[in-house]
């Protein structure tokens, strides 16, 4: 019946086609290219981001003279000089932009993403079910890849499902009790390079309290006026890897289970520097970028430094950005392409681990926990691609019986390397693609609505710009173009407790919350409750009622991280039930489980990913569901 | 006269391993005593995290020959190239024409219009362009009629749009050596692909689950063995590619046709012939359903973009494993048809040698 409207042949919806590709990284430029040469002719491209060097080894379209240039622009033009007579149209923009609205996203037959990040593939979702665009999705990391179908209706929408969300960690195994590198990367990256270098009216759990009586400032971490640069530089390091490690050991509570912590002084680590307070510098090259590895005539990133190599590392980059970098001090954000801000983060967490008997690591080792680095491959992106290009070609003529989702696996499976899967139907408890309510746990009388908007509405339901409502009585609306005394109300109602707000939230409250733009609404169910585990539910609330996010334990050494993919590939052969059906059950949530690793070390930040991240979700073993028809 | 004919065969034998011993002492055997630079540490870091410093050194000292130059093996080149190969050989002196433009992303429209270039030549440039770390050249001659101390220079050959017989030719050719070759073919008809692989005997580093890695050997049939298993032989489940492939291969060389010089007007002809190996196998014809030869037929010599795509990828990581020895590598044939859109692995012939021995 749909065949008289299908178009008859690939070729001629391919022609016809106009497709919207979101992401021209790792798996964006492959997929330019192949779209391309498969005949596409009106193609948009969004991305957000420039070129960086670590991208060249995949991202084929790019060239060394193109760093810090917009991926989007430059992959059009690459492909342009062998195509010239095809249409692309490059956004250099972010997808969560209002432009890009639900009357932007209705133009497109089929809308492609080649995305890093779990917000943005959300975001998009949401988009392409408003504006009712089929939506193939894909991830890579490593050897990894996996391609998917969402069309509204037919297959489950890319929500449907749980998807791991950013491992996050309670503050105090991070300021006090850390166990694992990953803890010590934490530290060093989001409280002592923050504090030390960003921005100094953001919240720092960092423990400044001084009694040490030679100081009487109130912030232990500010410079003396008459202090010079290496006394500076000794004094923090012996306050926080020893003054505060002592003040922490005085707490016998705390050690009664575990390893005691040695404090670090810097007398003991590094004699001479204390004797000679000032090492002379005569290497120092003005033309490059400032680097304590260089200066100190270190050059393999594969190595493990030493507890001495680390101090003088720490010690070296921590002048190197007083002394070349004043500037920024004060906003600096860590970057994992600022190789000064990636050595002193290695090195202050080596110190650390040091202190609390964990193995130490390279800075090559380092900077992947730091900067939440996805291993990625061109090989795996380009399949990816390729796989992208079949599916848009089955969407776009509307062959939906043939519709799969694939998986490329890095050891084959019953003799599969690229295993394709029937899509599953919609999960009729996805808050996103059907109506069902959620339920929300929280202690009405102390939590603000500001706490809900941010740990909930937008971090956990992932709306931009939410409105939230409680009966017909309007408490909050985010965005543009609010008049003045609409704004200081809402700025009001933020710092409000929930059964303080105009329409009190009490047990049994339903809130509505809306997006306009990803056009999504939803009802939130409250339930009052009194008491929550600090270290189970941190948020101080529980969202429920749709299936949650599966929080993993992340492998987090960054030591193993290619084993731990191997073998949990092996580890699945045996679950495989029929080799031959495309559509088997089967547990993919642990072939497919290194999809951590772009998830790996964050705390409760927003994961800041690299170019080609997968979210690898795929778990149709998880939630029984019926198989499209 | 036996014995000079002897001599001289023992002469060149010795002057062969001469070479070879030459060749790894400058560093061709895949040593990895020095660091990568800090140039390559930032150009290879994510790949890196993938596979380990040793591979990429490994990978750095390896040199390829890729004979015909399609859409296919294109994307091979830009895989490997990206990846950071030692060195890449081009060989095809076919002059390009507009046909090529159209599963091929490299050859640029002007190039195309001169119609002076070789493919080997058009893509040349445009590969050393993505990793100057590369040296990408282009080895003029004919890949039926090279001669053996030639791919010596080679630590992997891949082979495609050849003959059966330039294949068995090359493949034989590498078995000779007592250089390790590793032989690869690929072709890809339109919405399905075949890959072949030859390491010989491979040994290589297996991950265990929980565990260290352990070492693994691998002994690999020749392309004349593995395509002229008795069918009967054959697992059931044998994808029907495999079958499939086998009938227009050979029907093609009966004809002394190009591969893919077929269409729809054979069919009769190749049904014939279906008819005839399969009653000499033993196999039921409706093991390689006629759908399936027509839609190869009608393929001709086409590639469809993102099967290229996919054939190249799997290749690209086929032969970083190989130069690696990491990793599990295909044994030995790979087959992809995007009707059904399985990524299959076939190990034929399946039975282990050593129960030979």
């Amino acid at each position: 019946m749909a065949s008289a409207a299908a178009p008859a042949s690939s070729e001629e919806a391919v022609k016809a086609a106009k497709v919207l590709m979101v992401g021209a990284g790792g798996i964006g430029c492959e997929l330019l290219k192949t779209l391309a040469l498969s005949g596409f002719s009106d193609i948009h491209v969004i991305d957000l981001d420039t070129i960086e060097v670590s991208n060249l080894n995949r991202q084929f379209l790019f060239r060394k003279s193109h760093v810090g240039q917009s991926k989007a622009h430059v992959a059009r033009d690459a492909i342009l000089k062998f195509r010239p007579n095809i249409n692309i149209e490059s956004h250099h923009a972010n997808v969560k932009d209002a432009q890009f609205n639900v009357d932007f996203f209705k133009q497109f037959n089929v809308v492609l993403n080649g995305l890093d990040n779990l917000d943005a593939r959300r975001h998009v979702n949401r988009l392409c079910l408003a504006a009712e665009v089929p939506l193939v999705e894909s991830g890579t990391t490593g050897f990894l890849g996996q391609v998917t179908v969402h069309v509204k209706g037919k297959t489950e929408c890319y929500e449907c499902q749980p998807k791991p969300i950013p491992k996050s960690y309670p503050v105090c195994t991070i300021t006090s009790t850390p166990s694992k590198f990953v803890h010590c990367i934490v530290w060093a990256k989001e409280l002592l390079f923050a504090k030390l270098f960003g921005d100094k009216n953001q919240d720092n759990d960092l423990n400044v309290h001084s009694k040490d009586g030679s100081s009487s400032k109130s912030d232990v971490f500010e410079r003396d006026v008459d202090e010079d640069l290496d006394q500076y530089a000794q004094r923090i390091y012996d306050h926080v890897f020893g003054y505060n490690i002592e003040v922490a050991l005085e707490n016998e509570e705390t050690w009664k289970n575990r390893r005691r912590p040695n404090p670090v002084y810097i007398r003991d680590t590094l004699p001479e520097a204390v004797k000679q307070n000032g090492s002379s510098r005569d290497c120092s090259n003005d033309h490059e970028e400032p680097s304590a590895m260089a200066s100190l005539g270190l050059t393999n990133p594969q190595e493990i430094w030493t507890l001495a190599e680390n101090s003088r590392v720490l010690l070296e980059a921590f002048k190197l950005f007083f002394e070349k970098r004043e500037k920024e001090i004060g906003n600096l954000v860590f970057d994992k392409d600022d190789q000064l801000a990636v050595e002193f983060v290695t090195a202050a967490a080596n110190i650390r681990a040091h202190s609390f008997g964990i193995p130490l690591h390279s800075l090559f080792e380092a900077k992947g926990v730091a900067g939440n680095i996805v291993h990625a491959v061109a090989t795996t992106n380009a399949i990816i691609a390729g796989l992208i290009v079949i599916e848009a070609i089955k969407v776009l003529r509307d062959d939906y019986k043939n519709y799969r989702m694939t998986y490329c696996l890095e050891h084959p499976t019953k003799k599969l390397l690229l295993m394709p899967v029937e899509p599953f139907e919609p999960n009729t408890s996805c808050y996103v693609c059907s109506e069902t309510p959620l339920l929300l746990d929280v202690n009405t009388k102390v939590t603000k609505l500001k706490e809900v908007i941010d740990k909930i509405i937008k971090s956990k339901l992932g709306m931009n710009l939410p409105l939230v409502m409680i009966g017909s009585t309007l408490v909050f609306e985010d965005g543009d173009g609010l008049e003045e005394d609409e704004a200081a109300n809402y700025a009001l109602n933020l710092e409000k407790v929930l059964a303080e707000l105009p329409a009190p939230v009490i047990n049994g409250t339903k809130l509505t919350v809306e997006d306009f733009q990803q056009e999504l609404s939803c009802s939130i169910n409250i339930k009052h409750r009194e008491e929550f585990d600090e270290e189970k539910e941190p948020d101080g609330m529980v969202l429920s009622g749709w299936s949650a996010p599966v929080e993993k334990q992340i492998n987090s050494n960054g030591e193993n991280k290619s084993a731990a993919s191997s073998s949990s590939a092996h580890a699945t052969d045996d679950t495989v039930e029929d080799p031959s059906k495309p559509g088997m059950k089967r547990k993919l949530d642990e072939l497919l489980e290194t999809k951590e690793n772009c998830d790996a070390s964050s705390s409760a930040q927003v994961v800041e990913d690299d170019d080609d991240c997968t979210m690898l979700d795929g778990n149709p073993a998880l939630i029984k569901k019926k198989r499209l028809q | 006269m036996m014995d000079l004919s002897k001599y001289v065969t023992y002469l060149i034998s010795f002057f062969r391993r001469l070479r070879i011993r030459a060749f790894r002492a400058m560093g061709g055997d895949g040593g990895t005593e020095e660091e990568l630079t800090a140039q390559e540490t930032a150009l290879y870091d994510r790949q890196i995290r993938v596979w380990g410093v040793d591979a990429q050194k490994r990978l750095s000292k390896a040199h390829v020959l890729v004979c015909g130059v399609n859409g296919t093996t294109i994307e091979f080149c830009k895989n490997i190239v990206l990846a950071g190969v030692g060195s890449l050989s081009l060989m095809d002196d076919h002059i390009v024409t507009e046909d090529d433009l159209s599963a091929n992303f490299l050859i640029p429209h002007d190039v195309c219009m001169q119609g002076v270039s070789s493919r080997a030549e058009a893509c040349c440039e445009s590969l050393k362009d993505f990793n100057p770390m590369v040296r990408v050249a282009v080895a003029i001659g004919d890949p039926s009629l090279i001669d053996e101390g030639f791919v010596d220079r080679f630590d992997i050959i891949v082979v495609s749009c050849a003959s059966l017989k330039t294949k068995l030719f090359l493949n034989d050719n590498c078995r000779k050596r007592s250089k390790h070759i590793a032989f690869y073919s690929v072709e890809c008809k339109d919405s399905c692909g075949e890959i072949f692989v030859d390491l010989q005997n491979h040994s290589y580093l297996q991950k265990k689950p929980g565990g260290e890695p352990e070492q693994q050997e691998l002994t690999y049939a020749s392309l004349q063995e593995a395509i002229s298993v008795p069918w009967k032989n054959l697992p059931k489940k044998t994808t029907k590619l495999y079958y499939a492939t086998r009938v227009l291969e050979s029907y093609e060389l009966s004809e002394g046709r190009d591969p893919g010089e077929t269409g729809l007007s054979d069919l009769p002809a190749v049904l014939a012939w279906r008819k005839d190996m399969c009653d000499r196998m033993s196999l039921s014809e409706s093991q390689i359903p006629t759908a399936l030869l027509e839609r190869l037929l009608a393929a001709g010599k086409k590639e469809h973009p993102p099967v290229c795509a996919i054939l190249g990828g799997i290749l690209g990581q086929e032969v970083i494993k190989s130069i690696s020895c990491k990793g599990d590598p295909i044994k030995n044939f790979f087959y992809y048809d995007a009707a059904d859109g399985k990524g299959i692995m076939e190990d034929i012939p399946p039975t282990p040698v050593e129960q030979f021995a």
